[in-house]
């Protein structure tokens, strides 16, 4: 089959690879009928997330149909013939983590939990298409792909839905939505996001879902702020003000109440030298990320304000402002998204016409042209919000 | 050497004791071991693999056991690497888990065999067994020892870093299977 795989660093390479095969007994084949490029790829193809190597197949948001089912699989739950959106995280259901709906944790879909234990003190799930340290599972940027465990993670799509209407409830559309739950919005809350990519999009639309009196988005790309201000979000020019002083104009000199970081570890800073600080940093690995929406979003919230992580980050940050966010009773939560929790609802949510997913979607193209595809998405060209990738 | 390792599994006590007391099922999560054969009630016989020598095999019993709680043993006679290990089984604080408590001993012998032993448990002789539980776990919640494409043979995970690509497996990498 064909596949996007990654070539070594800021490279990727649509190869021939073998078919997948059924592996475990619950997994099961998916034929992809749509695919996207994500955020989280950029860092792998960045060379931000160790663990890759040449030839790993990317993606890990993708949905299609069931060709094949392993054994385990029970008829009442998957069958040949289903059209599903596939979660990101892969998970068991039945360990302690999948029990308490923290799938993104999953104490038993990594085979490299050792290796991510080092890392991350525990384990951590596996995910598609992103790295050795989630497991080495080949990812969905490609014509097939094994899932395993697919009695619990695969989300059938039963209704006349487009692929384009349901395709982001395998990652973005969750996480944007978690990351707005994780808020506790109230109604008198104006909610500030970082970030007015795809996640950042989606946060926000999830905020107003959710009740918050209003929505800021905070980027420099003129298009992706345009993008949100279309969707009834107040948008904020990070090139061209002060954040700090706008958000504090926004709201009658409170801060937001609550923050969210769509960014995660690749942000750029309006100040040449702060940003060049943690590029260098980041660059000779002695720190991992380039955290200037975290920071801003720190010292930008009123004081017992939420601040909700949903950018990645990988490994240690410096200058973490601990000051601001211990003495002004500040909440710092976060996660890798835990999709399954949110799939059903969320699905039954664009069915009713409260989120229009399709409204980041800038660019469809063949599977084939993923590598013009990331060069677009990475360099914000020709408007790109989100890739489609059809193989 | 003295390795000791925990893990929780959400699962009872009676079931993760009955599982483990048949001895035979070891093999499925533990990295060393080739096979395991009850001989008795209370003996068995133990064949090692690759990663720790050629033919390295002896025979154990059970020399202390509460059911449901706890089983010790020990090899018997003149094994290669003579060997003893102990596992309690401890309700969790949830109600519905175990705490699996394993400590393991060998006497590392002088010789080849003794480096290859040591050269399996390298720098940190630990991680064997914690990965050994994590299989154990993985068994138990989850029905099998999951694969990956770039960890396809489940217990040589760690052993095979860096591994092969996250990429699906030809049709003679899998016919190979694990011993290639
Ligand atoms: N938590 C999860 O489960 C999860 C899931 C998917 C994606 N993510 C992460 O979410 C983040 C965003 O993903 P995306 O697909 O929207 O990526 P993206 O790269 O398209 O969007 C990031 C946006 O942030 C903007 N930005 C950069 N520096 C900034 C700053 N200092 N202040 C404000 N905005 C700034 C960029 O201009 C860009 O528009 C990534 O880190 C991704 O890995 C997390
Ligand atoms: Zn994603
Ligand atoms: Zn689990």
């Amino acid at each position: 089959m064909r596949a996007n795989t990654w070539a070594g660093r800021n490279k990727v390479e649509v190869r021939d690879v073998p078919d997948p095969k059924i592996l475990n007994s619950r997994d099961a084949i998916v034929r992809i009928t749509s695919t996207a490029i994500c955020g989280s790829d950029l860092h792998l193809v960045d060379g931000y997330v160790p663990t890759m190597q040449d030839g790993d197949v990317m993606g890990h948001e993708f949905m299609g149909e069931v060709i094949e089912v392993g054994p385990s699989v029970s008829a009442e739950r998957l069958r040949v013939g289903d059209r599903v959106v596939v979660p990101f995280p892969i998970a068991c259901g039945a360990c302690a983590a999948c029990a308490a709906e923290l799938y993104s944790c999953c104490e038993n879909s990594n085979p490299n939990a050792g290796i991510a234990e080092k890392m991350f003190g525990h384990p951590v799930a596996g995910i598609f298409g992103y790295s050795h340290l989630t497991g080495g599972f080949a990812g969905g940027q490609a014509q097939y792909a094994r899932v395993p465990f697919a009695d619990v993670g695969p989300l059938k799509i039963e209704s006349e839905l487009t692929d384009e209407q349901v395709l982001f409830l395998s990652d973005i559309l969750p996480t944007g939505y978690m990351g707005a739950e994780m808020c506790d919005i109230r109604p008198t809350d104006v909610v500030a996001v970082w970030g007015a990519g795809p996640v950042g999009q989606f946060a926000m639309d999830s905020a107003r879902v959710l009740g918050a009196a209003q929505v800021i988005a905070i980027d420099k790309e003129p298009y992706r702020l345009r993008m949100a201000a279309e969707a009834g979000h107040t948008p904020v020019n990070f090139e061209e003000v002060d954040v700090r002083s706008r958000l504090l104009e926004l709201t009658g000199g409170r801060g937001p109440d609550k923050c969210i970081d769509a960014v995660g570890m690749e942000a750029s800073h309006g100040s040449a030298h702060i940003h060049a600080y943690d590029r260098i940093k980041q660059a000779v690995r002695s720190e991992t990320e380039r955290p200037h929406a975290l920071r801003q979003a720190i010292l930008s919230c009123r004081s017992g304000g939420v601040v909700s992580v949903i950018g990645v980050y990988g490994g240690f940050l410096d200058k973490f402002p601990a000051g601001a966010w211990m003495n002004r009773s500040l909440t710092l939560r976060t996660g890798q998204c835990h999709v399954q929790r949110y799939m059903k609802p969320l699905l039954e949510r664009i069915e009713r016409g409260e989120f229009d997913p399709t409204r980041i979607i800038t660019h469809t193209l063949p599977l084939d042209e993923a590598e013009r595809g990331f060069e677009m998405f990475k360099n914000k060209q020709d408007n790109c919000e989100k890739v489609v990738l059809k193989p | 050497m003295e390795l000791t390792a925990v893990t929780t599994i959400r699962k009872p006590a009676p079931e993760v004791y009955a599982f483990w007391r048949d001895l035979e099922n070891l093999p499925t999560f533990m990295a060393h071991l080739e096979a395991v054969r009850a001989t008795g009630d209370r003996t068995s016989h133990w064949v090692a693999g690759a990663p720790f020598g050629q033919n390295v095999e002896w025979d154990a019993e059970i020399v202390d056991e509460t059911p449901a709680e706890k089983i010790g043993w020990r090899s018997t006679g003149k094994a290669d690497v003579p060997n003893a290990g102990t596992v309690r089984f401890v309700p969790a604080p949830d109600g519905v888990s175990t705490e699996v408590h394993v400590v393991l001993t060998y006497e590392i012998p002088g010789g080849t065999l003794g480096k290859a032993v040591a050269k399996y448990f390298g720098e940190e002789p630990h991680q064997q067994l914690d990965d050994d539980l994590r299989r154990l776990k993985q068994v138990l919640e989850a029905g099998e020892v999951v694969r990956s494409d770039g960890a396809p043979w489940g217990k040589r995970a760690r052993a095979e870093f860096p591994q092969r690509p996250a990429q699906p497996l030809s049709d003679d990498e899998l016919a190979k299977g694990a011993d290639r």
